[in-house]
């Protein structure tokens, strides 16, 4: 096993699969001369020449809907996106000519693309760049969304993103990038999308999560050991295909559960899992289940005030003592 | 908006509680934090604070009232502001002296009633009379839940019961009535761990039959008890029951109910004990410290439950729960009754910083200050009554404990040595076991150590 950072994951998986796969190509802002803004494709413009490895201009609908041409005449196109906050505009590619074409062609015209980039938080980038977009891209039937938290994570499911041929939207974020964790060093490590993890195990409350959050997640349950609860710790990794049965399996072990998300409440992934956990899981619930998120304002730029804002290791404690009732709450 | 001053469980085993001296009136201002009332609960007395700000606008419980932990027992809010809704239903609680669940009561009263005079109209009276009597005892027991001296009908909300569905789940599949198990989550809310007590307790099965089988009883029977035989009012007094009181009453017959108990003793020869005593102390002197006998035997049967964990264990109804610490709890006198502070990691103590934390959990227990956490969690529990002369004793064990140890004073009584008879100073120290979890060699073999730690008081250093 080697320990690598998330960016080097992430590195090693593009050059895997450009490598294994000619028609797999990388595109977006800065990706080729610059190494990529946040060095994600470093070394791959060297490697694999300006064919494989294209420079756009600052125009996200634009170059998506490039990707999504060439992915419709049987190119594997990776879409980087600076961040998804970038992407908005995007957006419309993504829905209505991605997700939908499949479908719309009666199955002839498949669209086997990668959409991928930072989605939510990091510090102080405030309103405009800090937005978790989680929920526009899993809603519309026809899009795969991925969210891997830890480096071995990023590098199976990547490659794994590239091979799907339906397309993946594959959200990273800046904050994880210097992350660093164990890899197998298998030749070619491959993680099925649609299968959640169980990042800690523990029978007394489910913290169940996506993306970097995982990371508070495992916090907050490090805290509660103090008090002898144990938290079970569930890294859905994919949002779609979702992996209901282990969202129901840790849920039935440990009767309550609480769901963490970086993004607003309203409306958020957690609003889904909720309801799938009551609709299954009713007769083996204790209490209801609660939901921890940002605050419902746009993201501050303040210091203080992000830090208010952004869900934290003690609200997580908080929710997971009110839902085992050690509160008198 | 109006803030709801709900009953807080103010420790964890607390069930209801008692008013004791409202800081605020009505109409005073209210800041979050402020100290609103003194509670009395089963083992203290606590501090309930403001969690809400505004004008304390009603009090729903006053002083000397109980209500059960999650009632409301007063509003906080803006003058003028309309809480008929949040008053509504909230209402005072049950005077200690009444059978506490009123629905389950009156229900219970009527039914009697009804059938007893619909049976025997002619009798008239006497079976009217015969109805309320019967009534008040079976009603109080149908609805007197196990361990609820609280109310059932505190988590019935115009007659739908709160309960997780976890919880109604278990109490389906264990054949428990939901409305009978006091809920211990927000607004009574039954959940899991109620379900689980509940099964661990003993069913009311008697009461109950007694109660279906009375009404189609004979009226002669009912007329009899009808007719208490009056006693004179200058030969007793009626004393209120504190809330330590109603707690020691509960717990003691949750014990000798369910626990098979039987008693292990053994004389132990005290002699080199007090010649260690005098040793020690003369060491401590300079200190300005000294321990005492009872630190010894605290000690002692520290170390001796250390090595045998099969003693310092729990009965857990489905496994027993076998502990690697020794948290002793040892049995204080207070004003009201008794409280069973605990000496955690007695074993891995010194008998000066054991005497000297009992000295100051028992200073604190007698004021009534003890915290919950200071309480609770012991895995074998000690009562000394030698102080009081008591040459052997049985004490009742502390459910969820495995045993408990009894222990008598040291005196001086002939005995024979070596086929001599000569004045030695014993002390006799009587073991309940729980048979679930201890059986009689079991015991035997942890009173052998014991005895061998107190005759060879060396043996603790190894």
């Amino acid at each position: 096993m080697a320990e690598i950072t998330y960016r080097e994951a992430l590195n090693q998986a593009l050059r895997e699969e450009m490598e294994r796969d000619e028609s797999v190509f990388l595109m977006g802002e800065e990706v080729a001369e610059y190494d990529g803004a946040y060095k994600v494709s470093k070394g791959l413009l060297d490697a694999f020449g300006d064919r494989r490895v294209v420079d756009t201009p600052i125009s996200e609908l634009g170059f998506a809907g490039l990707g999504v041409g060439a992915a419709m005449v049987g190119l594997r196109p990776v879409i980087e996106f600076m961040t998804f906050n970038f992407a908005f505009l995007a957006l419309d590619q993504v829905i209505n000519s991605a997700a939908k074409s499949l479908y719309m062609s009666g199955g002839q015209v498949s669209c086997p693309i990668v959409f991928r980039g930072p989605t939510g938080a990091a510090l102080q980038l405030a309103a405009q760049h800090s937005h978790a977009v989680e929920p526009y891209y899993v809603h519309a039937p026809g899009v795969k969304v991925v969210t891997p938290a830890t480096p071995a994570d990023a590098k199976g499911l990547l490659k794994a993103s590239i091979r799907d041929g339906d397309p993946v939207a594959f959200m990273e974020g800046e904050l994880l990038y210097n992350f660093k964790g164990e890899v197998p060093d298998d030749e070619d490590y491959v993680i099925p999308l649609g299968k959640a993890d169980v990042k800690r195990e523990g029978g007394d409350v489910s913290i169940i999560t996506h993306g970097k959050m995982v990371h508070v997640a495992l916090q907050a349950a490090q805290t509660l050991e103090k008090d002898g609860i144990h938290a079970e710790v569930l890294d859905l990794r994919s949002l779609r295909p979702l992996d209901v049965d282990a969202i129901l399996t840790t849920v039935r072990k440990t009767n309550r559960a609480v769901y963490l998300e970086e993004g607003w409440q309203y409306v958020g992934i957690g609003s889904h899992i909720v309801s799938l956990i009551q609709e299954r899981a009713f007769d083996w619930l204790d209490a209801p289940v609660l939901r921890i998120s940002q605050a419902d304002v746009p993201m501050p730029y303040a210091k203080n005030m992000e830090q208010a804002a952004k869900p934290s290791a003690a609200r997580v404690v908080d929710a997971c003592n009110r839902v085992l009732y050690r509160n008198g709450a | 908006m109006a803030t709801k001053v709900h009953m807080e469980a103010l420790s964890p085993t607390m069930e209801e509680g008692q008013v004791v001296k409202w800081y605020k009136a009505e109409g005073d201002e209210i800041s979050s934090g402020d100290v609103l009332a003194d509670i009395e609960t089963d083992k203290a007395t606590m501090e309930l604070t403001a969690r809400g700000e505004g004008t304390l606008l009603k009090v729903l419980v006053e002083e000397g009232g109980t209500a059960p932990v999650g009632q409301v027992i007063a509003v906080i809010g803006e003058e003028g502001e309309d809480i008929s809704e949040l008053v509504e239903g909230a209402g005072e609680a049950p005077k200690p002296d009444e059978p506490a669940p009123q629905a389950t009561v009156e229900g219970a009263r009527e039914k009697q009633a009804a059938e007893a005079t619909a049976e025997e109209a002619p009798a008239g009276e006497a079976v009217a009379a015969a109805a309320e009597a019967p009534a008040g005892r079976e009603g109080a027991a149908e609805g007197e839940a196990p361990g609820a001296p609280g109310t059932p009908a505190e988590g019935v909300d115009g007659g739908r019961i709160k309960a997780s569905p976890l919880a109604r789940r278990l109490a389906d599949e264990a054949g428990l009535d939901l409305a009978s198990i006091e809920g211990s989550g927000p607004g009574g809310r039954v959940v899991k761990r109620d379900v689980e007590e509940a099964r661990r307790a003993p069913r009311p099965e008697a009461p109950a039959a007694a109660a279906a089988g009375a009404p189609a009883g004979a009226p002669a029977e009912e007329g009899w008890r009808a007719a208490p035989v009056q006693v004179p009012e200058e030969e007793y007094e009626d004393v209120g029951i504190s809330q330590m009181r109603k707690t020691i009453a509960r717990r003691l017959v949750e014990s000798i109910g369910p626990v098979p108990h039987f008693f292990l003793t053994v004389e132990v020869d005290m002699g080199r004990v007090m010649e260690a005593r005098k040793r020690v102390n003369a060491l401590l002197e300079a200190r300005g410290q000294k321990v005492s006998v009872n630190d010894f035997v605290l000690k002692a049967t520290a170390a001796a439950l250390r090595q045998h964990p099969e003693v310092n264990a729990h009965w857990h109804t489905d496994h027993i729960r076998r502990y690697h610490a020794v948290h002793v709890g040892v049995a204080v006198a207070v004003d009201e009754g008794l409280i069973t502070p605990v000496i955690r990691n007695a074993d891995r103590k010194g008998m000066v910083q054991i005497s000297a934390e009992l000295r100051e959990l028992a200073g604190r227990a007698r004021e009534r200050k003890l915290k919950p956490e200071e309480y609770t969690g012991a895995t074998f529990s000690v009562s000394n009554l030698g102080m009081f002369g008591i040459q052997e004793f049985t004490a009742v064990i502390n459910p969820p404990e495995g045993g408990i140890l009894a222990v008598g004073k040291v005196e001086e009584i002939a005995v024979v040595v070596e086929g001599e008879v000569v004045a030695r100073p014993r002390m006799k120290v009587t073991m309940s076991c729980d048979h679930r979890v201890i059986d009689g060699a079991t015991g035997a073999r942890f009173l052998q150590t014991l005895q061998t730690m107190l005759e060879e008081p060396a043996a603790v250093l190894l």
